[in-house]
């Protein structure tokens, strides 16, 4: 069975992060003397992905906008594009989007620089060196995207929302008011737990697990990586194919939880 | 100080899938000397010298350390082992994102409570004693094969080690460089009294470091004779190995 073949084969591939997991959570306390190295890894996995998180961001909300315009407008309920453009931002396609590009930017380029140092005896050097190498190479870049994911998906549902507006607007006749006030009405249903909108906070909670995940199976993925150049190219193809297969099964699971548990 | 035993392989077996590199090896090295390991490509050198500092543990047999089975150490007494011991890699392994300086001091700032300028202090030394200075800024990417392996050494003798594993300290290094390489192993040797175990093809690094030759194949230890009267050795291996000898 093909399906039985492919799920053995995440839950094998999801070992070492799960082990990498433990091993960070052991190691937080060492994250006040990681700054520098932290907000390096930010810039790199946020900043330098921002322009197409913005860009994909822009295009799906007008995709969702234009797809459920067309069809709303068959039935005059077309002023509910707001509420639907936002939800689905704030819900699922903001945090999915982002945590795509990241595994196809930081986590790809998680596993090529760790493959690269696996391959190269720099991983052996550190290990010879006595160094940590989860609190050196690890811990840095696992906090790094769990800060940097929530980031990018706030600014991904905003430009999503304002793309969705911008097509509302000129290709299905709703006023910029109309579906800005349907949007933000969407989101204004406080959770119980948090003083966040529901929908804004468990996308954000889903972006920074997403986040984690990105970079746990990326690192993981260069630790293992061997045999030369062809190593790192199988770990970094790895990375990219588990991180999404991995945020989409987590994905399922929050939602579960959060909205009917 | 010199003598006694501080390193001993017994009857060490190794496997990589269905390949068998060690097959019973077997050797000492007394504190203070150094010694050459020479033998074929692919006969598991290399892997010799990853048991002996606990990177590899063998499939049957002993390594051991001061008398200590290095495959039975837990993780902090193997950190503590590997803080008296240094290992310089064929390509020196620098870490490729850190500068020359940050890659020397990496041990001290990541094992010990040193301040900043105490770690600088000791890094500078040691880049002076392997003879690479005003490159503390520099890229591993920015400098030369022979000057990467000098500034391995430099981080491997950070610690102030008491054993060094050399793999193959000339390898792609032009006769000029492997020379001034050899000079320095020599030097380290006789300044510091470091016992060391080099993996090395080339003839003159041996003459010039090694008290004695071990000469490794089909998994174990064929010969071990001090380097003069191993290249003067009649045994038909060893002059095929070493190909025929200049008038």
């Amino acid at each position: 069975m093909p399906l039985l073949r492919i799920l053995s084969d995440l839950s094998l591939a999801l070992g070492l992060p799960l082990e990498l997991l433990g091993q960070v959570l052991a190691r937080l306390h060492h994250v006040p003397a990681r700054v520098a190295w932290i907000v390096d890894q930010v810039y790199q996995s946020a900043i330098q992905t921002l322009h197409v998180v913005l860009l994909v961001g822009l295009f799906i909300g007008m995709i969702v906008a234009l797809q459920t315009g067309i069809e709303l407008q068959r039935i005059g309920q077309q002023d509910q594009i707001g509420t639907i453009v936002a939800v689905s931002m704030a819900r699922e396609m903001g945090p999915f989007i982002t945590a795509t590009i990241l595994a196809a930017t930081a986590g790809s380029s998680m596993a090529a620089e760790l493959g690269t140092m696996s391959v190269s005896d720099e991983l052996a050097a550190l290990e010879v060196l006595s160094v940590d190498r989860v609190r050196f190479l690890v811990l840095p870049r696992v906090i790094a995207l769990a800060i940097a994911a929530p980031v990018l998906t706030v600014l991904c549902d905003m430009i999503g929302i304002f793309g969705g507006g911008f097509v509302a607007q000129s290709q299905l006749n709703v006023s910029t008011e109309l579906y800005w006030d349907a949007a933000l009405d969407a989101l204004r249903d406080l959770g119980t737990s948090v003083p966040l909108p529901k929908d804004v906070f468990s996308g954000l909670f889903k972006a920074t697990v997403f986040g984690v995940i990105v970079s746990l199976i990326g690192c993981s993925a260069g630790l293992q990586a061997r045999g030369g150049a062809l190593g790192v190219g199988q770990a970094t193809r790895a990375a990219v194919r588990d991180s999404i297969v991995a945020v989409i099964i987590a994905n399922y699971f929050m939602t579960w939880f959060m909205y009917q548990g | 100080m010199t003598g006694d035993v501080i390193l001993r392989f017994a009857d060490v077996h190794k496997s990589f899938g269905t390949q068998q590199v060690l097959a019973g090896l077997s050797f000492e090295v007394q504190r203070g000397r150094t010694l050459a390991i020479m033998g074929p490509s692919g006969t598991g050198k290399s892997v010799v010298l990853r048991h002996a500092i606990g990177l590899m543990t063998p499939d049957r047999g002993r390594v051991e350390v001061e008398g200590r089975e290095v495959g039975k150490l837990g993780r902090k007494e193997l950190a503590a082992l590997r803080r008296r011991m240094g290992y310089l890699f064929q390509e020196g392994a620098l870490i490729n994102w850190l500068s020359v300086g940050e890659n020397v001091c990496l041990p001290l700032r990541e094992n010990t409570d040193l301040s900043d300028k105490e770690i600088r202090a000791r890094a500078e030394e040691k880049l002076a004693l392997v003879r690479v200075e005003g490159a503390w800024d520099k890229m591993p990417a920015q400098i030369s094969g022979g000057m990467k392996k000098r500034v391995g050494l430099a981080r491997a003798l950070i610690t102030d080690p008491e054993i060094i594993l050399y793999d193959e300290p000339n390898a792609g290094l032009d006769p000029e460089i492997s020379h001034s390489i050899n000079e320095l192993i020599r030097e380290l040797k006789e300044r510091l009294h470091v016992t060391a175990i080099v993996v090395e093809h080339r003839i003159e690094c041996i003459k010039t470091v090694a008290d004695e030759v071990l000469f490794l194949e089909q998994g174990r230890a064929q010969v071990r004779l001090p380097p003069k009267e191993f290249f003067a050795s009649d045994n038909p291996r060893i002059v095929q190995f070493l190909g025929p000898r200049p008038d």
